[in-house]
């Protein structure tokens, strides 16, 4: 199981991916839409690759509350428990 | 002693014969839709890559929209309109219950007494429908058929909601299948997933608009309703493997291919889809939704059409078609292009 810093630098990874904003931009506190600018579709690619990389589901019911990053990181790391 | 009877045999390859396209007139730009909803030229682009729009006139219906793809589709195929042996019309957006618009159209082009009918298979009708006539084909009970798609989308649209506004439009396509020396229409993988019939459906059912005497109607008018995420989520990950597997059916590896032409939904979904299928660069990709935004059933038909005669798709290449959409369903196959 990941530690949430592990969770963290693999999300980051995957939203530079997709966006191609620097890893290091992905802070805990950040918002997905305000802060990093990130629409509802590049979520959804955001959320489908973590599902992959981190062997969890998350319906798509749960993805609108994943408003920041500490939301997403939290989220996973209770889902893999 | 029982009689025995006959069961028709067709030819043992189809292909299609000649495609045909109908673009209405008004030009929509993103400004205009500004004017409904409150979004930017940019925000749209963004979002669905789609630059402009065209919108039927108000009297123009489906028919009206349908019958010079047809002349057009007719015309490249060599087939005069006596020949056609089976009209076949995918719409949502023929406002009569009955008759089918596919029986009127036959009339108006004169292809009496063709069997006609209409196919509700959403933004996957048409390729429905080429599945469907390349399969008559081949079992005989046609020799010729056109296949259409069509959609009056602006008159299904709820101008005010800014999830939908600025996605969707009008237009027709249409194509001739007919019989062939080789094999020019590949298997047709389809299905469908009715567990998601609310993802993309009609806001409001017409008997709910019913007033209790049962003689008039009142309420919002219906339109198209759509939940954008979940949409896209199963578009690019549930739909990627769907056009996989119409390649491998039709025995064609992604190398083979002249043109991918995927229902025009979304650029973003067309792009993700791209990525997912691991298509090499160099295949043309179908990117109408720019100048004609989302047409459903007519999408795939149009696109084709544009690439064909832009040249951005050789005549004879191969071509992966996909199309989906509410129910959910969705139908993919390879076939050569006219």
């Amino acid at each position: 199981m990941a530690t949430e810093q592990e969770i963290l630098s693999g999300l980051a990874e995957i939203v530079n991916e997709e966006t191609g904003l620097p890893a290091d931009a992905v802070e805990m506190d950040k918002s997905f839409t305000d802060d990093l600018d990130i629409d509802s579709l590049s979520m959804m690619t955001i959320v489908v690759n973590a599902e992959e990389k981190f062997g969890i589901r998350i319906p798509d019911e749960d993805v609108k509350n994943l408003t920041t990053v500490r939301d997403a990181v939290s989220y996973i790391a209770q889902a893999q428990g | 002693m029982t009689a025995t009877l006959t069961q028709s045999t067709g030819t043992e390859h189809s292909r299609v014969m000649g495609v045909g396209a109908m673009r209405p007139e008004r030009v929509v730009t993103n400004e205009e839709v500004c004017t409904w909803i409150d979004s930017s030229d940019t925000w749209i682009r963004e979002r669905s890559g789609i630059v402009t729009r065209r919108f039927a006139r108000p009297e123009e219906t489906v028919v009206d929209m349908a019958e010079p793809a047809c002349r057009d589709a007719l015309a490249m195929a060599g087939i005069a309109a006596s020949q056609v042996d089976a009209v076949i019309v995918s719409t949502v957006t023929w406002y009569l219950q009955t008759p089918s618009a596919a029986a009127v159209l036959a009339e108006r082009i004169g292809a009496t007494p063709a069997a006609a009918f209409d196919l509700s298979a959403a933004c996957a009708g048409f390729c429905h429908g080429v599945g469907l006539a390349s399969d008559m084909v081949r079992s005989g009970s046609a020799r010729h058929v056109l296949v259409v798609g069509v959609e009056k989308l602006s008159d299904f649209t709820d101008l005010r909601d800014r999830g939908t506004a600025f996605l969707f439009g009008d237009g027709a396509g249409a194509v001739v299948v007919g019989p062939s020396n080789h094999p020019g229409i590949g298997p047709t993988m389809w299905g469908s997933d009715g567990a998601q019939a609310d993802v993309i459906t009609q806001t409001t059912s017409w008997t709910s608009m019913r007033s209790e005497d049962g003689r008039t109607i009142s309420g919002d008018w219906p339109a198209l309703g759509m939940a954008g995420q979940t949409v896209f989520r199963w578009a690019v990950w549930q739909m990627a493997p769907v056009a996989q597997k119409a390649m491998d059916a039709a025995g064609i590896r992604a190398e083979d291919l002249a043109a991918f032409v995927p229902h025009q939904a979304n650029v973003r979904i067309i792009d993700a889809m791209v990525k997912q299928l691991g298509l090499p660069d160099d295949i043309p990709v179908a990117r109408d939704i720019e100048h004609m935004g989302n047409t459903s059933a007519a999408s795939v038909p149009l696109a084709m059409e544009r690439m064909l005669r832009e040249g951005t798709a050789p005549h004879g290449g191969l071509a992966l078609l996909i199309g989906f959409g509410a129910g959910l369903v969705y139908a993919a196959q390879v076939i050569e292009l006219p």
